[in-house]
This record gives C-alpha cells, sequence and structure tokens, in this order.
C-alpha cells in the first residue's frame, strides 16, 4: 500500500515536470506587458490580460506566417499520404524481391539528420524556382514525414483481415473497388491520425523552413529568424501559439498514437 | 494475369522510392560534393576555413557535451519513467498522455517555454527570490554565464525528448514475457536483481534503437539553444545556419553539415558495436 502511494507521488511529480513550462508560457501569454517584464513574478497572470496576445498578432508577418505554415502543413500531410500508404499497403500484402532493400531504405532516413540537408537542396532549390516557397518547403517537410506515413499505414492495412478483401473479390468486385469499398473505411480513422502526425511534423520543423526560406516564413521561421530583435512578450505568445495545435491534436488521435509506438493496453 | 500481379508492389512503392531518391539520398551526395567541390574542382578548402573557424573548437566541444551529458540523463529518466508507468494501474492513460506531450512540441518552442523560466526576470530567479536566495536577479543565459546556460539547454533537451526514448522502452518492455521475470521470482531474486538481470539485458534492442534516435537528433540540436542563448552558446547545426544565413557561404554550410553526418554515422556504429543485438535475442 505504501509503494502504491509512492508510486502515484512520483508520477504526479513527472507530470508536473512535463507541465509546468507549459502552463508558465501561458501565463506569461496572458499577462499585460508590465506582467511579462515584472519582477518577481507570480504564478498566474497578474492582471489576466490579452494586450500580449493581440500584441503578437498584431506584428507585421505573423498572419502570412501563420496561413504559411498551415499550407505547408497540409501540403506535406497530402503528400505523405499520397506517397506513403500505397507503399504500406504494399508492404503489408505483398511479399516482393526488394522488400527488405525497401525497409532497410525507410530506416535510414531515420538515421541521418534529414533537415540538415536543407543546406544543399537550398541551393538547387534557388536555380529550379522553388526556394521561398510553400511547396519548396513542403516537399523537404515531406521527406521527414514520409518514412512514418509508409510504417504507420503499413501496421494499419496488416490490421485488416485479408479475407475481408478476398470476400470482395468473389463477389465481382475489381481490386480497386474492394480497396476503397471494403478496406479504406476500415483504416480512415487510423489514415486520419496519420495525417495529423505529418501535419505536426511540418508545423514544428524549424532548421530547414528557415533555411529553405526568405520572405514565405513559416511560423517557425519567422520566430527564429526574429528572435534576436524581438521583445519577449512576442516570444512568448509566438511559443504558445507553436505549443497549441500540436497538443489538441494528440489529445485528439491519443489512442492511435499509443497504437502506434506499441503502447496500447495490453 | 500473373505476370501483372507481380508487378502491383512495385507500382505501389515506386512513388516513394523516387521521392526518396530526390529528397533524400541525392542530397546527401550534393552535400558532399558541395562541401569539396570548389571552382577549380576537388577542394579542401571549404573543412580548412570550417576547421580554422573561430567558433569551431566551441562548437564541437559544446555539441559533444550536450550529447555526452544530455543521452545518459534521458536514458536514466526515461527507463525509472517507463518502469513507473508499468506499476500503475489506474490513470496509467493519462500518465502516457501528459508524458508524451513534448513529443509534439518543437524544439523552438520548447526552448522559448524555458526562456520563461531562465530568463533574467523569469520564474526561476522569481523563485529564487521568494526563498530569498537572491536579491537582484543574476543573468542565467548570458555569454558569462557559460555553465547556467549549458544547464539551461540541458534541461530543456530532457524536457522535451525523454518522451521518444520513453516511448520505445515502454514498447520495449511489453514485448519482454512476463514468464522470465515470474522465472526468476520463484529462484528468489529480488526486484533489483530482476531489473539488473532479466529486464535489462531483454530490453537490449529497444536501448540500442533509443540511444542511436536520441544522439542523432543531440548532434543536430540547434532550436533550443538558439531560443535560450542566441549564440552565446553554439553548436555545430548553428554554426552550419550561420554559415548559411549570414556569412551566405553554402559551402562551409555544408561542410558543417557534412561533419555531423559522419559523427552521425561513428554515434551509430559505436553503438552498435557496444550493444550487440543477437538475431536470436530480438524478442
Amino acid at each position: 500500500m505504501k509503494t502504491r502511494g509512492l508510486y502515484t507521488a512520483l508520477a504526479l511529480l513527472l507530470s508536473a515536470w512535463v507541465l509546468l513550462p507549459i502552463y508558465l508560457v501561458a501565463v506569461a501569454s496572458f499577462s499585460t506587458r508590465n506582467g511579462v517584464f515584472a519582477y518577481p513574478k507570480t504564478l498566474w497572470p497578474d492582471p489576466f490580460s490579452l494586450e500580449t496576445i493581440t500584441f503578437f498578432f498584431s506584428v507585421d508577418g505573423v498572419w502570412p506566417a501563420v496561413l504559411n505554415s498551415c499550407i505547408v502543413a497540409v501540403l506535406t500531410m497530402l503528400f505523405s499520404l499520397l506517397l506513403g500508404a500505397p507503399a504500406g499497403y504494399a508492404l503489408a500484402r505483398y511479399t516482393f524481391v526488394g522488400q527488405d532493400a525497401y525497409r532497410l531504405l525507410i530506416l535510414l532516413t531515420r538515421a541521418f539528420p534529414l533537415a540538415i540537408l536543407a543546406i544543399p537542396l537550398a541551393v538547387r532549390f534557388l536555380q529550379l524556382g522553388l526556394y521561398d516557397t510553400t511547396l519548396g518547403v513542403a516537399l523537404v517537410h515531406t521527406a521527414l514525414a514520409l518514412p512514418f506515413a509508409v510504417l504507420v499505414t503499413s501496421g494499419l492495412f496488416i490490421s485488416v483481415p485479408r479475407e475481408l478483401e478476398e470476400a470482395a473479390w468473389t463477389l465481382h468486385c475489381t481490386r480497386v473497388q474492394a480497396f476503397f469499398k471494403v478496406v479504406l473505411p476500415l483504416v480512415l480513422p487510423g489514415l486520419a491520425a496519420t495525417a495529423i502526425f505529418a501535419f505536426t511534423i511540418s508545423w514544428n520543423e524549424v532548421f530547414a523552413a528557415t533555411i529553405l526560406t526568405l520572405r514565405e516564413r513559416t511560423l517557425p521561421a519567422f520566430l527564429l529568424a526574429s528572435l534576436n530583435d524581438s521583445p519577449l512578450p512576442f516570444r512568448f505568445a509566438g511559443g504558445l501559439l507553436m505549443v497549441l495545435p500540436p497538443m489538441l491534436f494528440f489529445f485528439a488521435i491519443r489512442k492511435y498514437l499509443f497504437a502506434l509506438w506499441g503502447i496500447s493496453n495490453r | 494475369m500473373r505476370q501483372q500481379e507481380k508487378l502491383i508492389p512495385y507500382v505501389l512503392i515506386a512513388p516513394s522510392v523516387l521521392f526518396l531518391a530526390v529528397f533524400f539520398i541525392w542530397p546527401l551526395v550534393e552535400a558532399l560534393l558541395l562541401s569539396v567541390r570548389g571552382p577549380g574542382g576537388f577542394t579542401l578548402e571549404y573543412f580548412q576555413r570550417m576547421a580554422g573557424d573561430l567558433y569551431f573548437q566551441d562548437a564541437m566541444r559544446n555539441t559533444i557535451l550536450l550529447v555526452v551529458v544530455i543521452v545518459p540523463l534521458q536514458l536514466i529518466l526515461a527507463l525509472s519513467m517507463s518502469m513507473l508507468i508499468g506499476s500503475i494501474g489506474k490513470g496509467r492513460d493519462l500518465y502516457l498522455y501528459i508524458w508524451t506531450i513534448p513529443l509534439g512540441i518543437s524544439d523552438l518552442a520548447a526552448g522559448i517555454a524555458w526562456l520563461a523560466i531562465f530568463t533574467e526576470r523569469g520564474y526561476f530567479n522569481s523563485m529564487l527570490s521568494a526563498l530569498g536566495l537572491v536579491q537582484n536577479p543574476p543573468i542565467l543565459l548570458g555569454y558569462e554565464s557559460p555553465l547556467t546556460l549549458f544547464l539551461a539547454v540541458v534541461l530543456a533537451e530532457l524536457w522535451r525528448a525523454t518522451a521518444v526514448v520513453m516511448v520505445i522502452l515502454v514498447s520495449g518492455l511489453q514485448l519482454i514475457p512476463k514468464m522470465y521475470s515470474e522465472a526468476a521470482e520463484v529462484f528468489g531474486a529480488t526486484p533489483w536483481q530482476r531489473f539488473w538481470r532479466v529486464t535489462l539485458p531483454l530490453l537490449r534492442p529497444s536501448l540500442q534503437s533509443a540511444l542511436i534516435l536520441r544522439t542523432i537528433a543531440a548532434l543536430e540540436v540547434f532550436a533550443v539553444v538558439s531560443a535560450l542563448g542566441g549564440r552565446n552558446l553554439v553548436v555545430l547545426a548553428g554554426e552550419s545556419y550561420n554559415w548559411y544565413n549570414v556569412n551566405q557561404n553554402p559551402n562551409v554550410a555544408a561542410a558543417y553539415a557534412v561533419l555531423i553526418l559522419v559523427m552521425t554515422l561513428a554515434a551509430t556504429m559505436l553503438y552498435l558495436r557496444l550493444l550487440p543485438v543477437r538475431a536470436e535475442a530480438q524478442v
């Protein structure tokens, strides 16, 4: 009984460690300008105010940056699903020569710091007219998200019994029809979770986005580039805005994420 | 028909293979070429400029020190968290959700959150003052205070990236059949012995992949450091960014990128050598 209490105390302590920095940056973001610079600080906004948040959104370039971030993330989501899901299906349903080599290629992408590769790409993008475009950034972000999309979707398709598909074939469905009428509806929630994961990878990526853009900044690129000459309230509000969407998304798809990471309930 | 059937998987993987060839393999080669190809052919000039740069040695030392300090701490913390998750019945899913929140948070946002804590008039100094430990808030993240800046980066990275390790270890722990531990218990092993002699050795494949993944990520640490200390603490990836963006020299930037790639490969080889996973040991 005593150890049970100790475990709970430790778990609560670790939860506080995770939540506290997020809470504090939120407190700073909901304080007045004076509150942000006040010392010593209070553990809640005193007084509560939207001044810092409104100030953040009134800065030139913030809205376009948020919009760019959304465009890049949506493109990344689409590209990685469209390219990744077919490959995931192939890995789940077929045994073919070269499949080990393909898996190795996918795993290799994780053994390299991919964002660093934005440097040679930037040089090439300049020549191709892709530099400083949302499409260019989305392509690099797709390279980051694609390996995950392939592995996750392959897990999804494995979980759909092959017999269901074969039953559809005997009922005169073509392969394509069987896929869209039988398999797709079953994996749709999982595909949505994969898409959201890809969205988050792109939304959070800093290095490549900063290297590949100059005016068409995404939100993190914009924040990073203005770190040195922006006031603290601006940085805190920006940090909070970066944190919130992934937190909400992750909460919505946590069941799928747990399954994806292999930590679901036994 | 049979022949066509055989082609289906290749048609399905072709788009992603092409994409990775263009956006992964090719830039890898291109980075190498950028770093050694000058106007007059092969040259080591860019690597020499990199190595001769004022900040190079500091960047190298800081990056390696960060890896050496952060990764082991993360491993210990993540191991404790995953063992704890295994012993918690009620509320396990809620704890798991909370502990994995940092997985979805970008390095830049994490750096900013910890900036709110460690900035001069931040929460940490406020706490010190409330405890009566300081009068005037000390500067913790300045050029003059490398130690506290380093510690702040370590804390922020611990906070942000321990979840990845934990997730890998929790899933690894679930793959270990309970009977091993139970058998050891029957033979009178204490919980501590069961952890060291049974669980940890069986967890080796997960430990290996967690270490590799984290070391790779720690070698390219950049935005956390930038948000907390600007260039007061220089690191390799930051220098690469600086050479590209500020000095407008993609070649030296690429030399830094290649250096990071080589260090990544060396670290991976080291782990594969130090923690060999025998095929039959994989659960």
